[in-house]
């Protein structure tokens, strides 16, 4: 599903952030990204999503050598990945449901085609009674959430997710990682960056941990 | 078949009590939503990609507005001055004058009568009218004030000579000829006076259109800061977009498009507003036509009607301005994307 080969990435003229990442990602795997501060987790995050391009090295993703798309053709590969950011970003002019179904609405899809399946995640993910809710009285959990449906309404075969539980208490940690695992169950291929060493604990997946800008692989 | 996220019971918070059905590659893709099932009344959930009624949008349309309508104003201006310069040169071009100069041994009156037919027989004359000694005496009052008596004065005798529409006779064979047969008649064709009103128009008109030129900079400027200001505001709407896999074109279009919108907006508030005062100005010039303030405002600035082209002028700009700042906000867009590219 996706493949780097010594892949390298530095921005400007400055020291390399990334350095000879080689590893793959499987179709229907889990797997932690990890590390220090500063490690590299979130341009590591970026390379995945197509936000960045390597500055060395060989990326493919769903068969497709990253370097040689074009802006709409990766357009079209990001519809296939879906990604949680720490801070959300919800558009704060659209309630809940409109939130979550924008990625099938940017698709091109008619409101009538989707407003069942928008309804039915809303109401799995807890939301159901928030639907018409704006993103600035949502709680942080709720965000959270949102932000999650939002990722998976279009099912991509791969999920991002940044520090997806940096906000949340324990408990609420702890269900969305079940939701993450039951996602990862159902076919969607997981990759969740964080440093929470318990959340890690409550789950025996893969661990790739960053470290100077190199990649350790814990399977 | 059903979502995978179908909700087990209503406890669909506890995510740990879910049950989940494993799907094979082939069913994801083949996989559709299902058809809408009856269910209670929803709204439509149609929210504009690109926030509407936002502060930022509304003070584009504000500026917009300001802006149209000082632009719409300067050219209105331009063209009334226009207009009342070429008015004033045709009205003193079609008009020439026959001065008659009294001396000894001359018997003024038969000289006046033998100008006036010497010029009433010439080709392209439209009128003429000699002015009698009362009315030479009377044109004198103003400087040499009422009461005095001027029968002494060699007081020069003045014939209007008005050209005959769309003519064009040849004044200096004109001058000749009154120059042979008429003794001390002199003809003015006020050529000094149009030449120096040419230059003052001219000169009103060339200010005027780099005023103009000057409004339409600063017009632009202003549209194109505070659409980019606008755009600052919407920086996460197009990362968002971005992220969810929109296409560049798609998400240019919907900003394109509303700015579009709000340029017409602000357009047609100022241009409107110009418009209509314009509107209100050649209906008061028309209703004190009568009175004296009128008439010298007349002689002043015309009619004080910009004409159907002058409308027209107004509403092109309108347009231009509602392109400039669609066009600023899709340029924002594309740089926005490509930083974050």
């Amino acid at each position: 599903m996706v493949r780097f080969e010594n892949v390298g990435l530095r921005y400007g003229l400055g020291p390399e952030v990334l350095r000879d990442l080689t590893f793959r990602i499987e179709p229907h795997s889990f797997q932690f990204l990890t590390g220090p501060s500063g490690a590299g987790k979130t341009s590591l995050l970026k390379l995945l999503f197509l936000s960045l391009k390597p500055t060395r090295g060989l990326i493919t993703q769903f068969g497709h050598d990253v370097a040689t798309l074009s802006r709409d053709a990766v357009a079209t590969l990001r519809r296939r990945i879906g990604i949680v950011f720490q801070d959300f970003r919800l558009l704060d002019h659209m309630n809940t449901y409109e939130n979550v179904s924008l990625p099938l609405r940017v698709m091109g899809r008619a409101e009538e085609t989707y407003r069942d399946e928008v309804i039915e995640l809303l109401n799995w993910v807890g939301l159901g009674e928030r639907m018409y809710a704006l993103p600035p009285v949502l709680s942080g959990g709720e965000k959270q959430r949102a932000a999650i449906a939002r990722a998976v309404i279009a099912r991509p075969q791969l999920l991002l997710a940044d520090e997806p539980t940096g906000n949340v208490d324990p408990s609420l940690a702890q269900r969305l990682l079940r939701l993450f695992i039951e996602l990862n169950k159902s076919g969607t291929s997981v990759v969740i960056a964080t440093h929470d060493i318990a959340l890690m604990d409550q789950y025996d997946a893969r661990r790739l941990v960053l470290h100077d800008g190199r990649l350790h692989i814990y399977d | 078949m059903r979502a995978v996220w179908s909700c087990m019971t209503g406890a669909c918070t506890s995510m740990i009590e879910v049950k989940v059905t494993k799907m094979t590659e082939d069913e994801r893709v083949e996989m559709t939503p299902p058809p809408r099932s009856g269910g209670g009344f929803l709204p439509r959930f149609d929210t504009s990609l690109v926030p509407r009624n936002s502060i930022s949008g509304r003070a584009l349309v504000a500026v917009v507005a300001i802006m149209t309508f000082l632009a719409s104003l300067t050219t209105g201006g331009v063209i009334l001055v226009n207009q009342a310069a070429n008015e004033w040169q045709a009205d003193v071009s079609r008009e020439v004058t026959i001065q008659l100069i009294p001396a000894a041994g001359r018997n003024v009156d038969a000289l006046v009568d033998k100008a006036v037919s010497v010029a009433r027989a010439y080709p392209g004359i439209g009128d003429v009218r000699a002015y009698s000694k009362d009315e030479s005496s009377k044109l004198l009052e103003p400087w040499l004030g009422a009461g005095l008596k001027l029968d002494e004065l060699p007081v020069p005798r003045l014939i209007v000579v008005k050209i005959a529409s769309g003519a064009t006779p040849d004044i200096p064979q004109l001058q000749r000829i009154l120059a042979e047969q008429v003794p001390g008649a002199t003809l003015d064709d006020h050529r000094g006076w149009i030449d120096r009103m040419r230059a003052m128009s001219g000169t009103a008109v060339v200010a005027g259109l780099a005023i103009l030129a000057m409004m339409f900079v600063a017009t632009i400027l202003s549209v194109t800061f505070a659409t980019r200001g606008a755009m600052a505001t919407n920086k996460t709407v197009i990362e968002v977009l971005h992220f969810v896999g929109a296409k560049n074109g798609f998400i240019a279009s919907n900003f394109q498009r509303h700015f579009l919108l709000l340029g017409l907006q602000g357009g047609a508030i100022g241009g409107g507003g110009a418009i209509i005062l314009f509107a209100l100005a050649a209906l008061m010039s028309r209703w004190f036509a009568g009175t004296a303030g009128g008439a010298q405002t007349q002689a002043l600035f015309g009619s004080f009607a910009i004409g159907w082209g002058g409308y027209f002028a107004v509403l092109v700009q309108v347009v231009l301005i509602a392109a400039v700042t669609a066009y600023t906000s899709r340029h924002t867009v594309n740089r926005t994307l490509e930083m974050i590219d």
